[in-house]
């Protein structure tokens, strides 16, 4: 276990490039707006990330509405409905999730805990976000032309999305995908930067296989997302062709209502196979930043070692490798050939192996621990809840046969919300309470956090663990109203209003969470220095919050990994990454500028 | 109270819940009508290997929660990794995997692996109705075009094949199904995805245009039983209804006997547009097929 043990002072190497100078920003607009530290980009992105979820929360309400007391609004029809729900999957997916994840806890993050002054490419690093927020302008724009935004459903398949008999064909699929396709360019202005960040910027004695899980997570969903982003911006660029130019990449012959249009030759299945190829990996680019970030938490907050480090790496690396292969099983049914089932079945439940262990090792993490039931350990313990849940059903609809009674119905929905939906979005708040401290120098409100916690876990794993068994009955999703259906009992009814008011309760609780947000940075308890006592490297840096350039006049030297706690005979429960053994004798709590301490001289 | 006693009970209250739930949910499978009762066993076989998964993975989580919550001065154990556990647990769920995984595939060789002796109809997708089509007493379906639909061959058969001929179609009308005699499902779409799915029979298969995609099933329960379209397809996707009637032989033959082939209706067509040219036109430009009603909406 070369990697655990603690390396001695000699074994670190000498920097093998001098450092370049930052670029320091002169203004108020450079420093605060077109800014190119990563830790403010990263609050650009966040900020911008959560106010478009907000729309997308707003829609699920209206959505919601409409399933738990249909024919009682009389400003919902069958096309808002569906102009709701894809919208509301579409934020949630990219411009939320994979933004705040990346763009968000992947700027913020990366360079403070590989011991980075910033990311490699501050510059293009400003670029990303300002795509990044054009994308979203784009995405809003589409709420206010003519026929609206699309309602092809998040999947957007083709020749449904861009035909008349679908809401939004006009102007807001064209939009859509316009949106899509910028969202791609400055994702990958930014995901570049953290592959290269990670790659070429650690300091000295940061070693891969010392890096925090939460660094590995973002770092394999980032290169995920460089190889999956692509097949979605040709799927989005050939749509748009076919839709304004008449192109058939995706349109055969079709005769809608009637009339004879003038596609011929393309394949519906094509843009699927296109759109998967990147919506698998999607789920693990939203998924293994929060594998990486969950581990984190429930180290620094269990004080104990994560369990079995190195499995933790490998399984993440293998699952980013092995989500570029079950894409098709979202196509079960989709017409494509049926013998690709066992193939893509087979794939789908090798994954499992990977992902349960690190659940197993999640747990093994609390053996024996010490654990503080903070409100970051209670969103990571729900995490674990929720994720456990949403993977089990993941089980049943990768298992070929048993996905052809379930797709799509709400069993399929109530699966993927619960797994990357509420699993992500939990460990999301975990991190926000865990790392609002390092950024603003403030704890959030507890008493709000605690409200905030049981509201969202209890509520959200109530509303979604029904729905299931609504799925298994046979309701089918995407169904602006049920109407009279015989197998369909009236008691599904009752179900889908208790389901409505629990997500509207559930949704006061987030506006909650924004108050904390807000009304902390100027009235949260004034955070001390390191206030988790975590031994990752962003909390050991020599201005509190970290400034431009996050660490002081020298960068720090690593000599052991990120989760020495607990270790027999140190006179502290931890000890920081950047504590050479000789130093560990003395106690290290105290020490704020261990960072440059510990410094070797500079080459 | 034990530091953590609450929140492992609150642990320990969500997983008995929801098996409790479970247990005890009023929504649940509709009676099975068909031959995959197979599937209904995989999926039985599915709850009881995760159930047993979920049950002991939270309920550690839970003991630990309450075991170990935080005591000043306290230290946790420094063992970063055990290799023999580890190793234990992945063969375990290897062996889940394996055991949930072998059924599957072999029910999905079923499903794939169409009966020789199955009897092949036709069903058509198109916004917002369901058409089928039966072959006629060649016993064959005649060849399909989507560009030789028009108002007199909404289901665009080959003008040309003399099988479709007697094919015999049904528009806006349910359809019916023999008692227990296997059955090929063609499926057909004239715009865009559709997917035809009756809850009770359990198979379902998108129909996608441009191609001729394809399931089977044996009815095993007479009745009659919605079908429902599973395969978002624009506004009007969630009232694309239609039924589908399984009936004893002798039935099924005098409800047969009472359907039009396309012959006929080609010849009802040419007397009707002597009469009411007119009105046909009209008809035609709204709804191509006749009979059905698309139901709503359209954009705003």
């Amino acid at each position: 276990m070369a990697d655990i043990v603690p390396t001695a002072a000699e074994d670190i190497p000498s920097a093998e490039v001098a450092e370049v100078d930052l670029y320091h920003a002169k203004s108020w607009w450079t420093k605060y707006v077109f800014s190119q530290d990563a830790k403010v980009i990263a609050v650009q992105y966040s900020c911008t990330a959560i106010a478009i979820g907000l729309v997308a929360l707003v829609l699920s309400w209206l959505m919601r509405l409409q399933l738990g007391f249909p024919e009682s609004f009389s400003f919902i029809d069958a096309s808002d409905y569906y102009q709701f729900i894809t919208m509301h999957g579409m934020i949630m997916v990219i411009y939320l999730l994979t933004a705040l994840f990346l763009g968000g806890f992947g700027n913020y993050l990366i360079p403070l805990m590989v011991g980075a002054r910033d990311m490699v490419f501050p510059y293009v690093n400003m670029l990303s976000f300002w795509v990044y927020l054009l994308a979203v302008v784009v995405l809003v724009a589409s709420f206010f032309v003519p026929g609206g935004p699309t309602g092809a459903g998040w999947t957007l398949y083709p020749p449904q999305a861009i035909l008349s008999g679908t809401p939004g064909s006009e102007y807001g699929i064209i939009l859509m995908l316009v949106s899509l396709a910028l969202f791609i360019i400055g994702f990958t202005m930014g995901g570049l930067n953290y592959v290269v960040t990670v790659l070429q910027a650690r300091t000295r004695g940061m070693t891969l296989m010392r890096m925090p899980l939460t660094v590995w997570g973002i770092f394999v969903a980032t290169i995920l997302a460089l190889l999956a982003f692509p097949a979605l911006f040709v799927g989005a660029v050939m749509m748009l062709f076919d839709r304004i130019l008449g192109s058939s990449f995706f349109m055969p012959a079709i005769v809608v209502m009637g009339e004879q249009l003038s596609y011929g030759g393309g394949s519906p299945i094509l843009f699927q196979h296109l759109f998967w190829f990147f919506g698998h990996p999607e789920v693990y680019i939203v998924a293994l930043p929060a594998f990486g970030i969950v581990s984190d938490l429930l180290s620094v907050h269990a004080r104990r070692h994560i369990f079995g480090y190195r499995m933790m790496v490998w399984a993440i690396v293998i699952i980013g490798a092995l989500s570029f292969v079950v894409w098709a099983h979202h196509m079960y049914v989709s017409g494509m050939n049926p013998w690709f089932g066992f193939f893509f079945a087979t794939t789908t439940l090798i994954i499992a192996v990977p992902t349960a262990l690190k659940v197993y090792n999640w747990t093994l993490t609390l053996w024996r621990a010490n654990i503080q039931l903070t409100l970051p350990m209670l969103f990571a313990l729900a995490f674990i809840v929720t994720f456990v849940n949403g993977g089990i059903t993941g089980l049943f609809l990768g298992n070929v046969v048993v996905d052809v009674p379930l797709s799509d119905t709400m069993f399929v929905v109530a699966h993927f919300h619960m797994v990357m939906g509420v699993a992500p979005l939990l460990v999301i708040f975990g991190a926000i309470y865990h790392w609002y401290p390092l950024m603003t120098g403030r704890m959030l409100d507890e008493k709000l956090g605690k409200f905030h916690f049981w509201v969202t876990f209890i509520g959200t794993y109530i509303i979604f663990l029904p729905l299931h068994y609504l799925g298994i009955l046979g309701v089918p999703r995407r169904y602006f109203e049920m109407g009279d259906t015989s197998f369909i009992p009236d008691s599904a009814q009752d179900l889908n209003a208790f389901v409505t008011v629990a997500a509207l309760i559930v949704g006061f609780a987030q506006l909650v969470f924004l108050y904390n947000l807000f009304r902390s940075l100027r009235h949260g308890k004034i955070s001390e220095r390191n206030p988790w006592k975590a031994a990752s490297l962003e909390w050991q840096t020599a201005a509190y919050p970290p400034g431009h350039g996050n660490f002081g006049e020298h960068l720090p030297v690593v000599y052991r990994w990120a989760y020495d706690y607990g270790v027999p005979g140190a006179p502290d429960d931890f000890i920081p990454q950047n504590v050479p053994n000789n130093a560990v004798a003395e106690s290290h709590a105290e020490a704020p500028s261990a960072a440059d301490d510990a410094e070797a001289p500079r080459t | 109270m034990k530091k953590g006693f609450g929140v492992a009970f609150m642990l320990f209250l969500v997983t008995a819940g929801t098996v409790l739930f479970h247990v005890f949910s009023p929504w649940w499978w509709t009676p099975l009508a068909s031959n995959w009762g197979y599937i209904d066993d995989t999926i039985i076989l599915t709850f009881w290997i995760t159930g047993v998964v979920f049950v002991a993975v939270l309920g550690f989580t839970a003991y630990c929660v309450l075991r170990f919550s935080y005591q000043e001065g306290r230290r946790s154990e420094y063992k970063p990794e055990n290799k023999k556990v580890e190793w234990w647990l992945t063969g375990l769920t290897s062996l889940g995997v394996v055991g949930m995984l072998t059924p599957g595939l072999f029910v999905w060789n079923e499903f794939v692996s169409v009966p020789k002796d199955a009897a092949v109809i036709e069903v058509m997708g198109q916004q917002w109705q369901w058409s089928y089509r039966l072959p006629g007493k060649d016993g064959v379906l005649g060849t399909t075009d989507v560009r030789q639909v028009n108002d007199k061959n909404p289901f665009g058969i080959n003008m040309k094949d003399p099988k479709g001929r007697d094919d015999v179609l049904i528009s806006g009308e349910d359809l019916h199904l023999p008692l227990d005699k296997p059955v090929k499902v063609l499926l057909r779409s004239l715009d865009v995805l559709h997917d035809f799915y009756v809850p009770q029979f359990r198979a379902k298969m998108d129909m996608v245009p441009g191609v001729v995609t394809y399931f089977w099933f044996t009815p095993t329960r007479t009745g009659t039983f919605d079908a429902l379209c599973f395969e978002l397809c624009g506004v009007g996707h969630y009232a694309m209804r239609s039924k589908v009637v399984v009936e004893k032989e002798g039935a099924y033959q005098a409800w047969l006997k009472k359907q039009q082939t396309f012959a006929q209706s080609l010849r009802a067509a040419e007397k009707q547009s002597g009469a009411e040219s007119k009105v046909a036109s009209a008809q035609g430009s709204g709804n191509a097929a006749g009979g059905g009603s698309p139901p709503l909406v359209t954009g705003r």
